[in-house]
């Protein structure tokens, strides 16, 4: 079977690799370049768990083929922190206990981070409808929230 | 930052009660977490099942002669590769255990399964499947309690005669069992009230809707030992099962626990860990099988769907003088609904003195369901806490102060038979009624309810083990699954025992071969019995650092004692030894320290949660908006409050999602109209208010640091507290679920066409 060669950027590095035409970028980032940050909730686009940046802009990477990220640049829960210093909203998603089993947490932290730099101080409703493409089925939301809104004034104090 | 607080509630504590961040949280943060799908071994397969089309059909034949010689297929497994346990003469469980896995020769509800496949790819094996050619009989089905007691219902397992009725029936039935809480006289009861008020309530099966679907990798040696990676809620309950359904002992079978991406209930059993083993040692490779969402509704979970009647007298004082209940729970396609602990929880906040209570566990054309936090209480406690509203509403009395007046309290005698310890159901009713929200003023088409519930919690079997480092820091091992924070829980109790910081502990969940057995995650056990079985071994520890103290300083053990993390010696005629320096002389004491604690935890503390809600109903649409919730309950004491708090909100939420939205919808033909998370509607964000909580501690008296346990009864309320505010926003009274915008639209035009919404 003839596979399809992919080069992008992902978290700032160039990555290559090959797909088949109907991988989804989710399975591509998890099976080919070994990135299992982003999790399959659902598959369907639904559930946020795969959340990437791509192109600058929030994207479902179960409902992305794999081929069409040829030339684009992605990020992805493990492109977040700057090394080892953590990003502010993982680092508000630490303290807040913003996770319980965690396995939405890379989606959330991506789909956060997409509104934090569209919009740096949210309201609690804006916050609560940027989010809303994410599921979380453990924490009630209240916690993700409370996080979001407290990265969003470490920004400020921050400059 | 300002979110983290360090409590001051539990003054004596130094590290209980406060909030660090939890250990495991940076591989989560970051991605690194490794979860049941996040496998990957050299040479793996991947894994699809064929599961069946129908609800309820006869299996003719199967041929995977097609498929076998498909690209990069390794291997094919269907029923006929497991072994007949009927002739090993297993139990009843175990037997239905292993046909829930993979059909033999019916399939029992849409999403049965029926083959597996592994194969080089992913794609290969969902082709594979595609080509096995299965010869179905389609047989009648039944999807609801009612259909399934029909008299000329199909029936699901021909032979069975519904246990405990007199007399002994003799015609099959679909109904497995019935179960009975009885206690006074009910006529009686009934002759005392002045008002009775009686209804019959529907709920529809629910998901528990965890956000990782199923995931197994295993990995079989020629010498017949599996390992098998997965997500689960109890490790070597996996082992066991698997060792059932594959024919083998137990000890065969090493289970490595992934990060679990959620249960909730839903993962207490097995579904694809002996189709994995199976495959793998067919093929000789590692073999990995993810669900997909579709799989994840079709064959997992859900909760009972039920149909439940009940008929509650009061006298106008407020006095409540009896309750009769019908309940009928659906199983799904095996034996084994929670209708009994339904009966036992749905009263058990109050004194009746007079009861009949009478469940049936029925079998349907459904997935067998799943234990689904506090199982079988929510939907029988939708019905008593409505019951009980509508009596408060009668007879002109506030639904907390109709509460009080029949709290279950310390000594009452619970009807499920014992006599109720220290108990904090009461300190949950007036939490509530002295919040501010209690108080806050309605607008129009606003509605507030009030609800109370019960969960036993449960105690169970645990093991852990505490070793001390060279430098002196404590590694703390257990084996129960951590889903919702449990291991910083640990890490907070071990601090506590120590009297060290926190960061000194680390805590981790062991295989079934690096720790001794545990009982699963679930029944809001694991900080109790697991922090039970730390804390012991932790105090094993410091008693044999004690002795090593005193034998360096060659005094009696008598004369030294412990004292924030170090041996002092009772004169100070020595300088303190830390658990550092004691570590480092080791050697000449007895060599490295480490002690394990086993136990059955007896002292388990029931918990109460009692919630208020108010909504707003919109009147064209029949929109119900929640606006506020407040969440008052029990957690005897909270080890780590943030991870209390958030159990109580996920717990309100998913009971929220259940009032509102959530349902399975089938076609005529008994297959699910709506498996994706597009149309099975959980609750997102944007949804909701944030979820109030108050922490009640009324220390369980049987456990060391007074835990009770707070995964479950969270959930119990929620059904009720949404339905009640609903009624008093519209005066209509809705008793099916979810109340979803048509439901709530009808109700309203019933009302306004002249229809008594009550
Ligand atoms: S996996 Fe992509 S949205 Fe759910
Ligand atoms: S923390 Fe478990 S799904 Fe969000």
């Amino acid at each position: 079977m003839s596979r399809t060669h992919v080069t992008c950027t992902i978290n700032g590095d160039e990555v290559e690799f090959l797909c088949e035409d109907d991988t989804t970028l989710l399975n591509a980032l998890r099976d080919e370049v070994g990135l299992t940050g982003s999790k399959e909730g659902c598959g369907t686009g639904d559930c946020g768990a795969c959340s990437v940046i791509m192109d600058g802009a929030l994207t479902c990477a179960c409902l992305v083929f794999a081929p069409e990220a040829e030339g684009a640049t992605v990020v992805t829960v493990e492109g977040i922190a700057d090394g080892n210093k953590l990003h502010p909203l993982q680092q508000t998603f630490l303290e807040g206990a913003a996770l319980q089993c965690g396995v939405c947490t890379p989606g959330f932290l991506v789909a956060a981070k997409a509104l934090l730099d569209e919009n740096p101080h949210p309201t609690e409703t804006e916050v609560r409808y940027a989010l809303a493409g994410n599921l979380c089925r453990c924490t009630g939301y209240d916690k993700i929230i409370r996080a979001v809104l407290a990265a969003a004034d470490y920004n400020g104090s921050e400059g | 930052m300002a979110i983290i607080e360090q409590d001051t509630t539990n003054p004596g504590f130094k590290w209980i009660g406060t909030r660090p961040i939890r250990p495991d949280g940076y591989e989560k943060v970051t991605g690194k977490a490794r979860f049941g799908a996040d496998m990957m071994l050299p040479g793996q397969l991947e894994g699809a099942v064929l599961r069946s089309p129908h609800a309820h059909a006869r299996i003719v034949s199967i041929d995977t002669s097609e498929a076998e010689t498909m690209p990069g297929v390794k291997a094919i497994v269907t029923g006929a590769d497991f072994p007949d346990l009927a002739e090993a003469g297993a139990g009843a469980a175990d037997l239905d255990l292993a046909v829930n896995v993979i059909a033999r020769d019916k399939v029992l509800y849409e999403g049965h399964v029926v083959a597996a496949v592994a194969a080089d790819t992913r794609k290969q094996a969902q082709a594979a499947i595609k080509a096995i050619k299965v010869n179905y009989e389609v047989l009648p089905h039944v999807l609801t309690v009612d259909e399934a007691m029909a008299s000329d219902a199909p029936i699901l397992h021909p032979g069975t005669r519904t246990k405990n009725v007199e007399p002994a029936p003799e015609a099959d039935s679909n109904v497995i069992s019935r179960v009975v809480q009885q206690l006074g006289d009910l006529d009686a009861g009934f002759a005392a009230a002045d008002v009775v008020v009686e209804r019959t309530f529907t709920t529809k099966p629910v998901h528990q809707g965890y956000i990782e679907p199923h995931a197994a990798v295993a990995d079989a040696m020629p010498n017949g030992r599996v390992h098998v990676w997965c997500s689960s809620q109890g490790h070597f309950a996996m082992r066991t099962m698997t060792a059932t359904v594959l024919g083998c002992d137990p000890t065969r079978i090493k289970v490595t626990p992934a990060e679990i991406g959620g249960g909730f209930g839903g993962k207490l059993s097995i579904y694809l860990e002996p189709l994995a083993g199976r495959l793998s040692q067919k093929s000789g490779r590692p073999v990995r099988i993810v669900m997909n969402r579709d799989e994840v509704f079709k064959g997992t979970g859900p909760a009972s769907g039920t149909k439940i009647t009940v008929k509650i007298g009061a006298t106008n004082d407020g006095k409540l003088t009896a309750c009769q209940s019908w309940l009928g729970y659906e199983a799904g396609a095996f034996a084994g609904s929670p209708v009994g602990a339904a009966t036992m929880t749905m009263i058990a906040p109050y004194q009746f003195e007079n009861l009949l209570l009478e469940g049936y566990d029925v079998v349907v054309n459904k997935p067998k369901v799943a234990a689904y936090r506090a199982p079988g209480a929510p939907m029988a406690a939708f019905a008593v806490e409505s019951v009980i509203d509508e009596i408060a509403q009668k007879i002109g009395m506030d639904p907390i102060e109709l509460r009080l007046k029949n709290a279950s309290v310390e000594g009452s005698q619970a009807a499920y038979g014992p006599k109720f310890p220290k108990i904090g159901y009461v300190e949950t009713l007036e939490a509530i009624k002295n919040h501010p929200n209690y108080q806050i003023p309605l607008g129009p088409n606003q509605g507030r309810g009030v609800a109370s519930g019960f969960w036993f919690n449960a105690g169970m079997n645990s093991s852990a083990t505490v070793h001390l480092n060279e430098d002196g820091n404590v590694t703390v091992i257990v084996g129960s699954p951590d889903i919702g924070g449990s291991r910083a829980s640990m890490a907070l109790m071990a601090a506590e025992t120590f009297g060290i910081d926190v960061a000194r502990v680390q805590p981790l969940v062991g295989d079934t071969e690096t720790v001794g057995f545990n009982d699963v995650t679930g029944g809001s056990r694991t900080t109790l019995a697991t922090g039970q079985a730390v804390t012991e071994a932790c105090e094993k520890v410091k008693v044999d650092l004690m002795a090593r103290a005193a034998k360096t300083w060659n005094c009696d053990v008598a004369d030294v004692e412990w004292v924030d993390g170090q041996v002092q010696k009772l004169d100070g005629s020595e300088p303190p030894l830390s658990m550092a320096k004691l570590a480092r002389g080791w050697g000449r004491t007895g060599g490295p320290v480490s002690a394990t604690a086993s136990l059955n935890a007896r002292g388990v503390g029931s918990a109460f949660s009692t919630q208020v809600c108010d909504v707003e109903v919109d009147p064209e649409t029949g929109i119900v908006r929640v606006l506020r919730y407040l969440t008052a309950q029990d957690a005897g004491r909270a080890i780590h409050p943030s991870y209390v708090e958030g159990q109580f909100q996920g717990g309100v939420v998913q009971g929220i999602g259940w009032a509102l939205n959530e349902e399975y919808v089938h076609t005529a033909e008994g297959t699910m109209d709506n498996p994706s998370f597009l149309d099975y509607r959980i609750p997102v964000a944007s949804d909701l208010p944030m979820i109030d909580t108050i922490i009640v501690e009324v220390p369980n008296p049987g456990h060391p640091w007074g835990v009770r346990g707070v995964g479950e009864v969270g959930i119990v309320p929620p059904l009720a507290a949404v339905a009640n505010a609903v009624s008093n926003a519209t005066g209509c009274r809705l008793t099916d679920l979810p109340m979803s915008p048509m439901r709530v639209l009808d109700a309203l035009n019933q009302k306004s066409n002249g229809g008594n919404g009550h």
